[in-house]
């Protein structure tokens, strides 16, 4: 045994690193995953949004509506990929790669938050999917590298936020059949009471207000206004990103309390 | 052995269980267990699926919390000192707990970080574990392409690589070939004679304990039905030449091979899969 003290504060960030580096060397060993990903947002944007913006049904202010439906699908996108990232876990449960994480001296917080952040870093490549794809059909992008910093961050939040609320799921659940009901039960609601597709002034008075406890429509807001050109946000940044960071760390502290259930 | 040693391996208790008790609802997994393992010492859990071999092993590793009892691994509590208890531990679960997706050696370096082994040591440590256990021409593969018997000796590896005083392995060499077996336990048995390493391993095979075990507890229903080394088992029966299989069926009230429910096995078959 190496009897070395370690203050808990530095203990548990190196740790929450050590689990995202090992998850990201995964991913190294398969790269279809990333492609097959693409698919998804190149359908609502290309087909789907082509299609409203054509019908000019939805009214979005100034915006173009493919402008407007740009940064949701980006969020939707990353809501859709975290989603299920609970199922890793479970899998790892059905192996013995969960118990044997729990019977080490890691703090359990650094499992969860070191996963999260990882589907964070993995979802990133859902922002250059829909960068690729608002380019081929002429979005005013806001280039400027705080903006496209910014963008970076809140992906890796709302990736890590929507990700722990998987594992935080699938610590109830524990079966994979069981799993995959709730994520898809889930998902839509999520998205639709979202102002990803449409603006919330659009919404009858009671999905406004689901709208408004949804962290999904913070992320698109704060996503919008950093990626369009001349958008202003909604809520206001420091509200969205109050309201993202929050809602992560509760998921976080809950995450850390179930996980060990799964070794039981 | 001299009584001096004798006193001293005596005095040197790294495993101390009393009482311990675990229920799930109305049912009862494990009933008031107590026992007691010297350092060094190579000990056996016996008993037939259900018998509570697992759910004590994941008492005694902190990943389940005694409903009553208390035990004591290395001189800390495991329910009040648990991460101490944690590094002081090792632990090889019955299921595949490498990473397939892993190399050999990235599987070990994951681990060497966890448990905070000095930056500079972690190389020669992660080459000597490879050594030890024979995989170092293999460290750089792809865990997925492993033999069970080589997933078995990455995992007590993995385990062993922070030189815990207490390595639990929850039936070690399941779904593994006779040849395989044995060279698990080759490794298992230099652990031992090396490092002190104390080994607590539940195992449905009779002759895995006769051959490697110190002592043996029979578990049977919950509860310890028989504790002592082959011989003072096998002579508890009276008469002469009594086997182990008979001993097991006298305490045991069954064959090995009764009881269980469907999750055990099933998870014993997909394990068995995995590694064959």
């Amino acid at each position: 045994m190496t009897a070395t003290f370690i203050h808990p504060l530095t203990g548990f960030v190196e740790k929450t690193f050590v689990i995202t580096e090992f998850e990201l060397r995964k991913l190294r060993h398969d790269f279809t995953e990333l492609v097959t990903r693409a698919l998804q947002p190149a359908l609502w944007l290309l087909v789907f949004g082509q299609v409203f913006a054509r019908s000019g049904a939805m009214r979005t202010g100034n915006i173009p509506y493919l402008d407007f439906i740009a940064p949701g699908i980006l969020a939707q996108s990353v809501l859709f990929v975290a989603i299920f990232y609970g199922i890793n876990v479970i899998w790892e449960r059905d192996l013995g790669i969960v118990q044997k994480f729990l019977a080490s001296p890691t703090p359990r917080a650094a499992l969860v938050l070191g996963k999260g952040f990882s589907a964070g870093i993995r979802t990133l490549s859902q922002a250059i999917v829909v960068y690729g794809l608002s380019l081929l059909v002429g979005v005013k992008l806001n280039w400027s590298p705080l903006a496209l910093l910014n963008v970076l961050t809140v992906v890796v939040l709302a990736a890590t936020l929507f990700s722990t609320f998987s594992l935080i799921i699938a610590c109830i659940v524990k079966t994979r059949e069981r799993f995959m009901g709730v994520g898809q039960v889930l998902t839509m609601p999520l998205f639709f009471a979202s102002n990803a597709i449409y603006p919330t002034t659009l919404m009858p008075g009671w999905l406004k207000i689901i709208s408004q406890l949804n962290p999904l429509t913070y992320v698109v807001d704060a996503l919008r206004t950093f990626m369009l050109a001349g958008s202003t946000s909604t809520f206001g940044l420091s509200h969205d990103y109050a309201v993202i960071l929050l809602t992560t760390i509760i998921l976080v502290l809950i995450g850390a309390r179930l996980y060990p259930h799964l070794a039981t | 052995m001299s009584p001096g040693l004798a006193g001293f391996l005596m005095s040197d208790v790294v495993l101390e269980i009393k009482a311990l008790t675990r229920r799930f609802g109305a049912f009862t997994a494990v009933d008031a267990v107590t026992l007691s393992v010297n350092a060094g010492e190579v000990f056996a859990l016996l008993g037939s699926n259900g018998a509570g071999k697992t759910t004590t092993i994941k008492m005694l590793t902190t990943l389940l919390p005694p409903s009553a009892g208390e035990a004591r691994v290395a001189g800390f509590s495991i329910t009040t000192q648990a991460v101490d208890v944690r590094r002081a531990i090792g632990y090889v679960p019955q299921a595949v707990s490498v990473d397939g997706s892993l190399t050999g050696y990235e599987n070990l370096l994951i681990f060497a970080k966890l448990y905070d082994l000095p930056r500079g040591e972690r190389q020669a440590r992660i080459g000597e574990a490879l050594e030890f256990m024979n995989l170092t021409a293999d460290g750089g593969r792809l865990v997925n392409q492993y033999s069970g018997g080589m997933v078995r000796r990455l995992e007590i590896a993995q385990s062993t690589l922070h030189r815990p005083r207490v390595l639990f392995l929850d039936e070690p060499t399941v779904g593994l070939d006779p040849i395989a077996r044995d060279a698990v336990w080759k490794h298992l048995v230099d652990l031992r004679t090396n490092y002190g390493t104390t080994l607590f391993f539940t195992t449905h095979y009779l002759e895995e304990a006769q051959s490697y075990c110190d002592r043996i507890a029979i578990m049977h229903l919950g509860k310890v039905a028989a504790l002592g080394t082959c011989q003072e088992l096998e002579a508890s029966l009276g008469g002469d030449g009594h086997t182990l299989d008979e001993v097991f069926a006298h305490y045991a009230g069954s064959t090995l091979d009764s009881g269980g429910n469907f999750r055990d096995v099933s998870a014993e078959r997909a394990t068995a899969q995995r590694l064959g």
